[in-house]
């Protein structure tokens, strides 16, 4: 039985911070931003996470782990909700999740774009974005290709210690 | 490896009562949790209707792309086109589970995608089409990502809270797909003589099938609050077209719409060869062995 005073509550709240993304293992979910509640419904515990892309994988292994976790610190009844609205964004990544993708090599995200109305075409094949390489630290990199190994990363190259390195991408 | 790490995999080989249904998605229902009650006013039927119609214009086009799988000129292709492949796949499982929940007929994505036939598929006829070559797959897919990231832009407001937020993050993907196709439209066209005629003679190919994206439809004119009227999208989506063909020094062609069946076309049922094939590809092994589970 939880409720929403319960001290059960905030141990299941750290409990679920604490999963893992399946993709980005280096990450939890809490790190980057898919966690959105933890909370008491009619005595049960409900999870709240969001997809990042439409069709990540990951979404199921990762409602499949917080039910894990969560039943084995005996939370008895664990239910995991999707939420679809607001739209995930990179934005959500957090300055810990951010410190811990630079330390394995994958540059955070830029900003994502954030205006209302038609979205603007890019056209030019190789952006000079604001991404510094996550090993060397120079801003003078260049994207190799806009997709990458899972959906939310794209490549990139650094010109000054010449390694390539994927980068989350800003959405 | 970290424990956290070990955890995330060893959940995977645990012996469970989920077990998941061999060939299909079946893993989750991708709207697990939502509420999915249809908003007053809202003609539910109609509504089912349409969502099936933007879920299979990415289910059929998301299998074309992936049959071009281990056939890309690059690895980095290769991996663009699994993406967006993947992308629209997620997006249909989206649309066919929230169809087959306003319907309320109890059908489920899967049933949705693997046991209806042609004439019960109400795809566009562009995203059916088979790519003779990489230029039309890049002219294809420009047409087909700016036409539906316009249309999901409006979408974004539909009166269907559900409908309005699988559109809002579709838009973030479609987004991506589109600067995609259009970057490598652009290299072919404005590339040597011989990548700009074989873009050029892509478009021209593929060009009959766009009259049809913006033909109006009774099921969206049932639906004025909740469906985006496609004809209204025209202006936006010719507007990024001149944009992009004027920078692959391409011209856009003056050939006439593919003639319709009757008046019918892929949003009744109607459907070209090609498609039989297609979809015997997706379906065969489900229907062999229903309800097979691994």
């Amino acid at each position: 039985m939880v409720t929403g005073g319960d001290p059960g509550l905030a141990t299941a709240r750290e409990i679920a911070a604490t999963v893992p993304d399946p993709e980005l293992p280096m990450l939890t979910v809490a790190d980057l931003g898919i966690l959105r509640d933890v909370a008491a419904e009619d005595g049960r515990l409900v999870v709240t996470i969001t997809p990042t892309y439409s069709g990540c994988p990951a979404l199921r292994e990762i409602a499949h782990d917080l039910r894990h976790r969560l039943s084995a610190a005996g939370f008895g009844q664990v239910t995991v909700r999707i939420a679809l609205a607001p739209a995930w964004s990179s934005d959500w990544i957090t300055a810990e999740g951010r410190r811990k993708l630079r330390e394995a090599g994958i540059a955070p995200p830029h900003p994502a774009r954030r205006k209302p109305g038609p979205v603007p075409l890019t056209l030019t094949v190789t952006r000079r974005a604001r991404v510094t390489c996550p090993r060397c630290g120079s801003a003078d990199t260049a994207q190799t290709a806009a997709f990458g190994a899972t959906a939310c990363k794209a490549l990139f190259r650094c010109r000054a210690c010449r390694e390539p390195f994927e980068q989350v991408k800003a959405i | 490896m970290t424990e956290d790490e070990f955890t995330a995999y060893q959940s995977l080989s645990e012996e469970t009562e989920d077990h998941r249904w061999a060939f299909g998605t079946g893993f989750t229902d991708p709207l697990e949790g939502i509420d999915a009650s249809v908003p007053p006013g809202v003609d539910a039927q109609a509504l089912g209707a349409y969502c099936l119609m933007l879920g299979d214009d990415a289910l059929i086009y998301s299998h074309r792309l992936q049959q071009w799988m281990t056939r890309m000129p690059e690895l980095e292709e290769e991996t663009a086109l699994a993406n967006v492949a993947l992308d629209l796949l997620g997006q249909a499982r989206m649309l066919l589970a929230r169809a087959g929940l306003a319907e309320g007929a109890g059908r489920q994505e899967d049933q949705l995608a693997f046991f209806r036939d042609e004439h019960e598929f109400r795809n566009v006829l562009l995203a059916e089409r088979q790519d003779a070559d990489f230029a039309e797959l890049a002219g294809r897919l420009l047409i087909f990502s700016a036409w539906r990231l316009a249309l999901f832009g409006r979408l974004a407001a539909s009166a269907d809270p559900v409908l309005a937020a699988i559109a809002a993050k579709s838009v973030q993907e479609l987004a991506y797909h589109r600067d995609y196709a259009a970057q490598w439209v652009i290299r072919l066209g404005d590339g040597t003589p011989l990548s700009h005629g074989k873009m050029q003679a892509a478009l021209g190919a593929i060009w009959p099938l766009v009259a049809e994206l913006f033909q109006p439809d009774p099921v969206t004119a049932a639906l004025p609050a909740v469906a985006a009227d496609p004809a209204g999208v025209r202006a936006e989506v010719d507007a990024v077209l001149d944009t992009v063909l004027a920078a692959a020094t391409l011209e856009r062609p003056d050939v006439a719409p593919l003639a319709r069946v009757a008046g019918r076309s892929g949003r009744d049922g109607v459907h070209t060869e090609a498609f039989g094939y297609l979809l015997a590809e997706l379906q065969s092994v489900a229907r062999a062995h229903p309800d097979a589970t691994w």
